[in-house]
């Protein structure tokens, strides 16, 4: 009986230190400090999101999304390890503190901020569901598309809102589903389907992968709203601010025209709105737990958000996507953040 | 009296042999020209695909021109393939691995070659050493590359070699177990058997990475490949220890009771008599088993280890290259190909060297 109650309160002791091991690394921010580098969740490879090149090193926004955040942490964008994650594990790599921020191409809807204990800090790709079709099928709106078949990526919220599109509008459609992106295309290619649909960003990247890309044509619909940003873990609203506000300064940066050129001319600028972006003036960054001059190093080191967009997935990359909803507010798109001040 | 002739010797005689074996029946006749036809139209553009019209070097996507492979594909991203991202100026590790590897395991293959066995010893027991050592670093001057670095063919032999050598030695211990005259010792590997058996490897590796994590207290974590290494090598080890058994179970009762009568304890009982007549009955099942786990490394792939199909299939979507998919899979098939080959000629060697006449 001793021996048992001397085992009981042994294992007691052990999970205490375990428990208490882990209250020790109280914030996430002094836990990444500690650590050295931000871990950061992605894809596996998707085109202009976060692929490896030829190098082995991770490129598209995502990533980029990711460097900026180590850069206003460290001063160095490349403080910053990577995992990469299936669609599956995503949400549990989060939760169970593996990475400290999710970037891996993350739609924000209501289920997934308000029941999975995590927090959506913004949107860094505004996406949203489109249709390929080829050229001599004559269709020209998604209207039309009443009895076809339809080649999709099974287990992706793009299944359900194709489903909800085509009963919405009284259509009918046959699916043919597959299991990888390429399969996908090829199915499209050897004429088993009569449309492709997946994300709007991704389409043209496919459509280059047919023979004759020219046989195929994107339809202006959209028939769903993707917006896509980083995710991080509840409950640690510091954390949550940082990377929320990392965002902003790359989009209100390129609002005030600072790029990754001009950054150290505009340290001198005398716009107060420029001083407290670059933290010549007013110090921004103690009220995040930063550096005063996050802002500075953010934009030197990744850029702002306008050339984290043109370098990844703009006109003349492989994507070659029009800027459309994500460019400023001031230009005819959504991206807008709040002021810095 | 005539003298008496050795029989006419049987020529090799090409028309003959076909008359016999390809035209002999009608339907055999068809079946020769229609097989005939399909390996003339087929062989050829295969050829034409894999080597002739395909492009093998150059420098960026617009130089795979015409309808052969675009080989230049895998060649431009080999190094991805073979070492994940691991660093470019910490490679000679791994190359040395390699090296070691083919050094241990090569001259196997090759009769007579001096010290054979050893090179196969120093194989299984100090090379898991030295690799434990050279390929994470950290110490000895060695600059630490984690584990979420490694990928490629690299990351692949790892996965297969530690489960391997992992679950040869757990797989004697619970096949032993098993047989053990003592209930809880033979209750215990009885569980641990048919729990791990019963359940797929694919279940196994996402209760590892999916699971696992959310039962631990938050921030306490193992590495993502640990998990699966010990997550593959417990898996394997059931299955090593059932084909174990099959062996202990043939060996003829006369055996065991043979060696106690000559007063050897347990161990040295196993050790000397019964375990080499049983392992050298299983081979080919053991070798079996391997081939199965080396093809079953890919299925990290869906907890995001890039190994060499990972990183493949994450480059073959880049945008900027043609549609690469065949040759990614092509050459991943190759890969595989070359080492479950090796593995299964070098049991058949094994067998014919070890045959002991209990076959018939």
């Amino acid at each position: 009986m001793k021996k048992l109650i001397t085992l009981a309160a042994g294992t007691a002791t052990l999970l205490g230190t375990l428990m208490a091991g882990n209250a020790m690394a109280a914030t996430t921010l002094d836990a990444v400090k500690q650590k050295g580098h931000l871990q950061c969740g992605v894809t596996s490879g998707l085109p202009g999101f976060s692929q490896p090149d030829d190098k082995g090193h991770w490129t598209g926004i995502d990533v980029d999304t990711c460097r900026a955040v180590a850069a206003a942490i460290f001063g160095d964008a490349e403080k910053v390890q990577f995992t990469p994650l299936t669609a599956k594990e995503r949400f549990t790599a989060l939760q169970s503190g593996e990475i400290d921020v999710l970037s891996r191409n993350t739609t924000w809807t209501l289920t997934r901020d308000a029941s999975l204990g995590l927090n959506f800090t913004g949107t860094n790709y505004y996406d949203g569901q489109g249709f390929l079709i080829k050229k001599d099928i004559g269709v020209t709106d998604a209207k039309e598309l009443n009895g076809a078949t339809v080649c999709i990526q099974a287990g992706t919220t793009t299944e359900l809102n194709l489903a909800d599109y085509f009963r919405a509008n009284n259509m009918e459609f046959k699916p043919i589903v597959f299991d990888t992106s390429e399969q996908t295309v090829q199915g499209f290619a050897s004429g088993r389907c009569d449309v492709l649909t997946s994300d709007r960003s991704q389409l043209a990247a496919l459509r280059s992968k047919l023979a004759d890309p020219s046989s195929a044509v994107i339809l202006p619909n959209t028939i769903s709203k993707e917006p896509l940003g980083p995710v991080v873990r509840q409950g640690d609203d510091q954390w949550f601010n940082i990377v929320k506000w990392v965002l902003f300064a790359q989009i209100n940066a390129e609002e005030l025209g600072v790029t990754s050129e001009n950054v150290d001319d505009m340290k001198k600028s005398d716009n107060p709105n420029i001083q407290r972006l670059l933290g010549t003036d007013g110090d921004m960054g103690a009220k995040l737990g930063l550096p005063a001059d996050f802002g500075y190093k953010i934009i030197k080191e990744v850029g702002n958000y306008g050339e984290m967009y043109n370098r990844n997935v703009g006109p003349g990359t492989p994507l070659d996507l029009e800027r459309g909803l994500n460019a400023l507010w001031t230009e005819g798109g959504i991206m807008y953040a709040p002021p810095m001040r | 009296m005539s003298e008496s002739m050795a029989p006419p010797k049987r020529a090799f005689a090409p028309i003959r042999w076909m008359r016999e074996n390809l035209f002999n029946t009608w339907y055999n006749v068809l079946l020769t020209v229609v097989v005939v036809y399909m390996i003339g139209t087929s062989v050829g553009p295969l050829l034409n695909w894999l080597f002739l019209d395909a492009t093998f070097t150059g420098a960026d996507p617009k130089d795979c021109i015409g309808d052969g492979a675009c080989w230049l594909f895998i060649n431009q991203r080999l190094n991805f393939f073979m070492y994940g991202f691991y660093p470019d100026a910490q490679q000679w590790r791994v190359d040395i691995m390699f090296l070691l590897l083919a050094v241990a395991f090569v001259p196997q293959f090759i009769e007579r070659f001096p010290a054979r066995r050893w090179l196969g010893i120093f194989g299984m027991t100090g090379l898991p050493i030295i690799g434990y050592i050279l390929i994470p670093g950290g110490w000895f001057g060695l600059e630490e590359v984690q584990s979420h670095k490694w990928g490629g063919l690299m990351l692949t032999l790892i996965l297969a070699y530690v489960g391997i050598i992992g679950s040869l030695p757990l797989g004697v211990i619970l096949a032993l177990g098993r047989r053990s005259e003592m209930p809880i010792i033979r209750g215990f590997c009885v569980i641990f058997i048919e729990v791990w058996r019963a359940v797929p490897l694919i279940t196994v590796l996402f209760m590892a990475s999916v699971m696992l994590p959310l039962f631990l207290p938050e921030g306490m974590n193992f590495e993502k490949l640990l998990r699966a290494l010990i997550g593959i090598t417990l898996w394997q080890s059931a299955y090593m220890a059932e084909v174990i058994r099959g062996g202990l179970q043939a060996i003829p009762r006369g055996q065991y009771e043979a060696a106690s009568a000559l007063g050897l304890g347990y161990w040295r009982k196993m050790r000397l008599i019964i375990l080499p007549q049983a392992l050298t009955l299983v081979i080919p099942g053991i070798v079996n088993t391997f081939i199965g786990l080396f093809m079953d490394t890919t299925l990290v792939l869906i907890i995001g280890l890039f190994d060499i199909l990972g990183t493949v299939q994450s480059t073959i979507t880049d945008p900027s290259w043609q549609n690469v998919a065949t040759e990614g899979y092509v050459f991943v098939a190759f890969c595989f190909w070359v080492f479950c080959f090796g593995m299964s000629r070098y049991s058949q060697n094994l067998e014919r060297k070890l045959d002991t006449g209990h076959k018939t």
